[in-house]
């Protein structure tokens, strides 16, 4: 197949390829480390049954927007008390309440977090705890 | 009815992955093998039709020209609609594939009382088309997050303008909106208008559904019936540095993740083989893409044969006596 | 066949809306008043055209070779591996329907088929069904359908409603250019006999006599005569036009239409009056007699033979650069196609204006100049004594021709001899006008007369535009760079908007060019007294 003005369809043809395919170039022969968060600290240790405020999936979808409530019933509402599917009664309070048993933000909230490049916009109004760089 | 078609195409699409997966447990193929394939479709296909415009030449240099050609020097030239540069051209094309300025020229034709034309502003085509392409495009590379370990700040920085205006969680992307809008309006106006409706094919709602189809289960991926999403990533990841992924992996991640896969793998199967493919042609348009200069330098037309022409001497055997009555010189007596 | 008498408010009244049937189940009908009546065998033999035959287009059976779809469909697959526009544009339309109201035999008629779009999906069906992957396994759901007897009628009816105007190509946001489709569309009519003859015999008697008329040498000659008494009777003084004349500096080719009918005349004798007070060192052929190029309406090839005699003439003649008169067709076929076809033109030289020493680089390969940057250019360099009071019973307007603004980008040159010959020049609306400009309605080879309603229904989106300029500034005069605009355009003035007459570029020079020694003017290059100066005599 003669190809007319072939320099330059080839150009853009090799630029197309690259990129739909630059993923697979960048990836290519690398380890992917998986996320992992980790529920291990003392906290959390200490408690009988090792269980979140809602179930562990639940937690995993709709944390977000359990958050977003939380944030709208306490700061705009001064709602401060939530009852979980349970009935069981929790503070309202991200630092007090959530980050009391999570209280290694690195290995747990960060650590999907930054793998799926999710920036939560949480610490720009809550400090985020001190923890010891490990 | 074209639209009818096409809507139940896309929705057929949609049980087969459904019931694929949430039936047959077929997540590899759905997730793994039609993925694999239809990418080598599309780029191979993408790449086959170029090549095969590429193989007709371009005998003629054929530019619509939209303003002012370069003549005289005192008068204003328009560079960029008829440009006689590579410069110029390459301004017109930019504009053209960024902006789509030729369709921002649309104007609406109308015959109204006492049988008079008028002409009225019509830039609704070219909003929406603009507003869709520039969305999927920004989309496609928000979606890059999903195939980089480390993503990029560039890529970061895309997917916090597109949310910045903090609605809800997980945020609300601009261009979820705007696609979803854009491209129901691109069908109603099919739909609605009859002479577009009159010259629709069954191959021009297709892609509309399925775009829809897929920005439609993207959004409840995202904002409702929510997948694990970590996972999606490391699938994804594991796709792009050929990876097998884990049958735990793969039935871990909800159905209707394998539903958006599919329609895309359908999308860039489809890709090489229809209308789509004028993301590629627009680059080579020769109406669009080439200098108007051909006073000024020839062109040359590969194909180009000699042809069998009436000679003057020919002319002149004919009319010899007649041009000698008529006081006009010849070459023979 | 029945005259063709409906009034122009019948003709106004326009019903958009489209069938009910999709427009593959709607069959062509084959309207009288909007075809051209077929070629003559006789013509197309002359020029070795295959499949010569007699048919009429209305009549059911239209005499069709043997193996008349492989002969199409083999021809379509040479041309999809000739051009590149070709096989690009039956793929990537996206039916986005933005060229949909853009042409003027849409507006007119209001025939969907006349929708570019549409048009160029007549030939894009058959091109899925038999040369795509999709179209063949999909057939219709693709868009494909087969090549019938009906379709190829389809075909020849609405390729032969096309005037290649290019005005679709300005607003499709790829470029999609009918123009391109149509000429495929008339290069595979040829290969079946399918011709009309308003174009055949033009070619014919181009391709033998030097001009579409069909002029002899001896004729030429004698109807310039004419001119030149003319001349002499509104200035006294007689121009002296040469012809064939070896060793003249500048060949002039103009279309031969200007040689013979009215308006065109004028403007002809514009030209003899504006070399001669030049001095210009220039030669008419009767060889090459023709600028124009019908040959462009049928075949790629038999337009490059056609065109072949202007070079050939000028490489005869010895001269150092070509002039070309006002045309549209033939600028588009000079700009982009004659280099191309029959250069190098290594026998010319780049051209130079011997009164101005003006070099027109942006000709210096084809080596031909048009006749408006030639006289934009005088003007400029002040070397015309123009005098535009004898113009000032004229309101005029400007058309732009399709091929001139679309294909080459002549737009402020005429404007600027206009504006320098008239006092009283008014733009018609911005959306129809230079690169927007419409068609006359009758350009590639459709001015005939048996074809009236289609041409007075393409012509209407120019004549409603005139009408606009003609109530609101009492336009009365309607210029332009065309010889085919000149016979068309009259007619459809005379039909839409009776008042206003028709003129070239250089007819409204030579009024107003004050010649050396002559005779106070009185009347105009028509022989009309100049109003305001009748008391003078």
């Amino acid at each position: 197949m003669k190809l007319y003005g072939g320099g330059k369809i080839i150009t853009g043809l090799i630029i197309f390829f690259f990129l739909v395919t630059f993923p697979f170039f960048l990836n290519i022969g690398k380890v992917n480390a998986k996320p992992e968060p980790k529920i291990d600290t003392p906290e959390i240790q200490k408690l009988a049954e090792k269980k979140c405020i809602e179930p562990k999936a639940f937690m995993r979808a709709e944390h977000m927007k359990l958050l977003n409530d939380w944030r709208d019933f306490a700061v705009r509402n001064g709602q401060r008390l939530y009852v979980n599917s349970e009935e069981k009664q929790f503070t309202i309070s991200l630092q007090n309440t959530c980050m009391h048993c999570h209280s290694n933000k690195k290995k747990f909230c960060d650590e999907c977090h930054n793998y799926m490049a999710v920036k939560p916009y949480c610490w720009s109004c809550h400090i985020a705890p001190k923890e010891k760089e490990s | 009815m074209g639209s009818i078609f096409a809507f139940f195409a896309v929705i057929a699409l949609v049980l087969i992955a459904f019931v694929g997966v949430s039936a047959g447990n077929m997540q590899y193929l759905f997730g793994v093998v039609i993925p694999y394939a239809a990418m080598i479709i599309f780029i191979t296909g993408f790449i086959f039709r170029v090549l095969k415009w590429g193989s007709s030449p371009v005998p003629f240099c054929i530019p619509t020209t939209c303003g002012q050609q370069k003549s005289l020097p005192w008068i204003k030239q328009n560079k960029i609609d008829n440009p006689s540069t590579t410069i110029g051209v390459v301004v017109r094309m930019a504009l053209e594939v960024l902006l789509f300025r030729s369709l921002f020229r649309n104007l609406k034709t109308q015959l109204s009382e006492g049988q008079r034309i008028v002409y009225g502003e019509a830039k609704w085509l070219w909003l929406a088309g603009l507003a869709f392409h520039w969305s999927f495009l920004i989309i496609l590379v928000r979606h890059l997050r999903f195939f980089i370990q480390k993503v990029p700040v560039p890529i970061q920085m895309i997917e916090g303008l597109d949310s910045f205006l903090q609605i809800g969680a997980p945020l609300l992307y601009i261009t979820d909106v705007v696609i979803l809008s854009a491209v129901t309006y691109l069908f109603l106006r099919r739909v609605f208008m009859p002479q577009v409706r009159y010259i629709s094919l069954p191959a021009d709602y297709f892609p509309l559904f399925l775009i829809l189809g897929i920005a439609a289960t993207g959004v409840l991926m995202r904002y409702f019936f929510k997948v694990n999403v970590t996972g999606v990533k490391e699938l994804a990841m594991g796709l792009v540095s050929f990876i097998n992924p884990d049958a735990k992996l793969l039935e871990g991640i909800g159905v209707i993740f394998y539903i958006h896969l599919f329609l895309i793998s359908i999308f860039f199967a489809y890709f090489p083989f229809s209308k789509l493919m004028h993301m590629g042609g627009v680059f080579m348009s020769p109406t669009r893409n080439m200098v108007n200069n051909s006073r000024m330098k020839r062109h040359i037309n590969p194909w180009n044969y000699p042809v069998k022409v009436h000679t003057y001497d020919e002319y002149e055997d004919d009319f010899r006596e007649k041009m000698k009555g008529a006081g006009i010189p010849v070459e023979r007596e | 066949m029945a005259k063709f008498t409906a009034k122009p408010d019948e003709l106004a009244k326009i019903d958009f809306r489209p069938p009910r049937t999709g427009w593959m189940d709607t069959p062509v009908e084959i309207k009288e008043h909007m075809f051209c009546h077929a070629a003559k065998p006789k013509e197309l033999e002359t020029v070795g055209f295959p499949n010569a035959h007699e048919w009429r287009p209305n009549d059911e059976d239209w005499k069709l070779p043997e193996n008349w779809e492989r002969t199409i469909l083999e021809g379509m697959k040479d041309l999809l591996g000739k051009y590149r526009s070709f096989r690009l544009f039956m793929d990537i339309c996206v039916r986005c329907g933005a060229c949909a109201d853009k042409c003027h035999f849409y507006i007119g008629t209001g025939d969907p088929k006349n929708m570019p779009v549409l048009r160029a999906e007549l030939m894009r069906s058959v091109y899925r069904g038999n040369f795509t992957l999709a179209g063949k396994i999909l057939r219709k759901i693709a868009g494909a359908r087969d090549l019938t007897v009906n379709v190829l009628k389809e075909w020849w009816y609405y390729f032969y409603q096309c005037t290649e105007c290019r005005r679709c190509s300005v607003f499709c946001p790829y470029g999609i250019d009918q123009a391109e489709i149509t000429m495929m569309g008339r290069e595979l009519t040829n290969l079946l006999g399918l011709n009309i003859g308003w174009i055949a015999g033009p070619v014919a008697a181009c391709y033998m006599k030097g001009n579409h008329l069909g002029l002899e040498p001896h004729t030429i000659t004698s109807s310039m005569e004419f001119f030149v008494d003319d001349i002499e009777t509104i200035t006294g003084i007689r121009v002296n036009p040469t012809f064939n004349r070896k060793g003249a500096e500048i060949l002039f080719v103009t279309p031969s239409g200007d040689l013979f009918a009215n308006p065109g005349t004028y403007t002809a004798m514009g030209y003899l009056m504006l070399f001669h007070e030049l001095g210009l060192d220039y030669t008419w052929s009767t060889y090459a007699s023709e600028g124009g190029n019908f040959g462009f309406f049928t075949t790629n090839e038999m337009a490059k033979r056609l065109n072949s005699k202007i070079y050939a003439e000028a490489k005869r003649l010895g001269v150092k650069w070509i002039l070309g008169g006002e045309c549209g067709h033939m600028w588009r076929i000079i700009h982009q196609y004659m280099d191309t076809w029959n250069g190098p033109a290594d026998f010319l030289e780049a051209p130079v204006s011997p009164i101005t020493g003006t070099r027109f680089d942006n000709a210096k390969a084809t080596r031909m100049v048009h006749i408006a940057e030639f006289t934009a250019d005088l003007i400029r360099h002040g070397k015309l004594k123009l005098d535009p009071s004898r113009n000032d019973h004229l309101k005029v307007t400007f058309h732009d021709s399709c091929n001139t603004s679309r294909g080459m980008g002549l737009l402020e040159e005429p404007r600027y001899i206009i504006k320098n010959a008239c006092n009283h020049f008014y733009e018609m609306p911005e959306d129809t006008i230079r690169e927007k400009t419409f068609c006359c309605g009758s350009g590639t080879g459709l001015n005939a007369s048996e074809n009236m309603e289609l041409r007075l229904r393409g012509g209407f989106p120019r004549a409603n535009a005139v009408k606009h300029v003609n109530e609101h500034h009492g336009v009365n005069m309607l210029a332009n760079v065309c010889a085919i605009d000149r016979a068309a355009l009259t007619t459809s003035m005379d039909y839409w908007v009776p008042g206003v007459s028709v003129c070239g570029v250089h007819e409204l020079v030579g009024n107003v060019l004050v010649m050396k020694g002559e005779k106070e003017r009185t009347q105009d290059l028509r022989l009309e007294p100049l109003p305001g100066k009748e008391g003078n005599e």
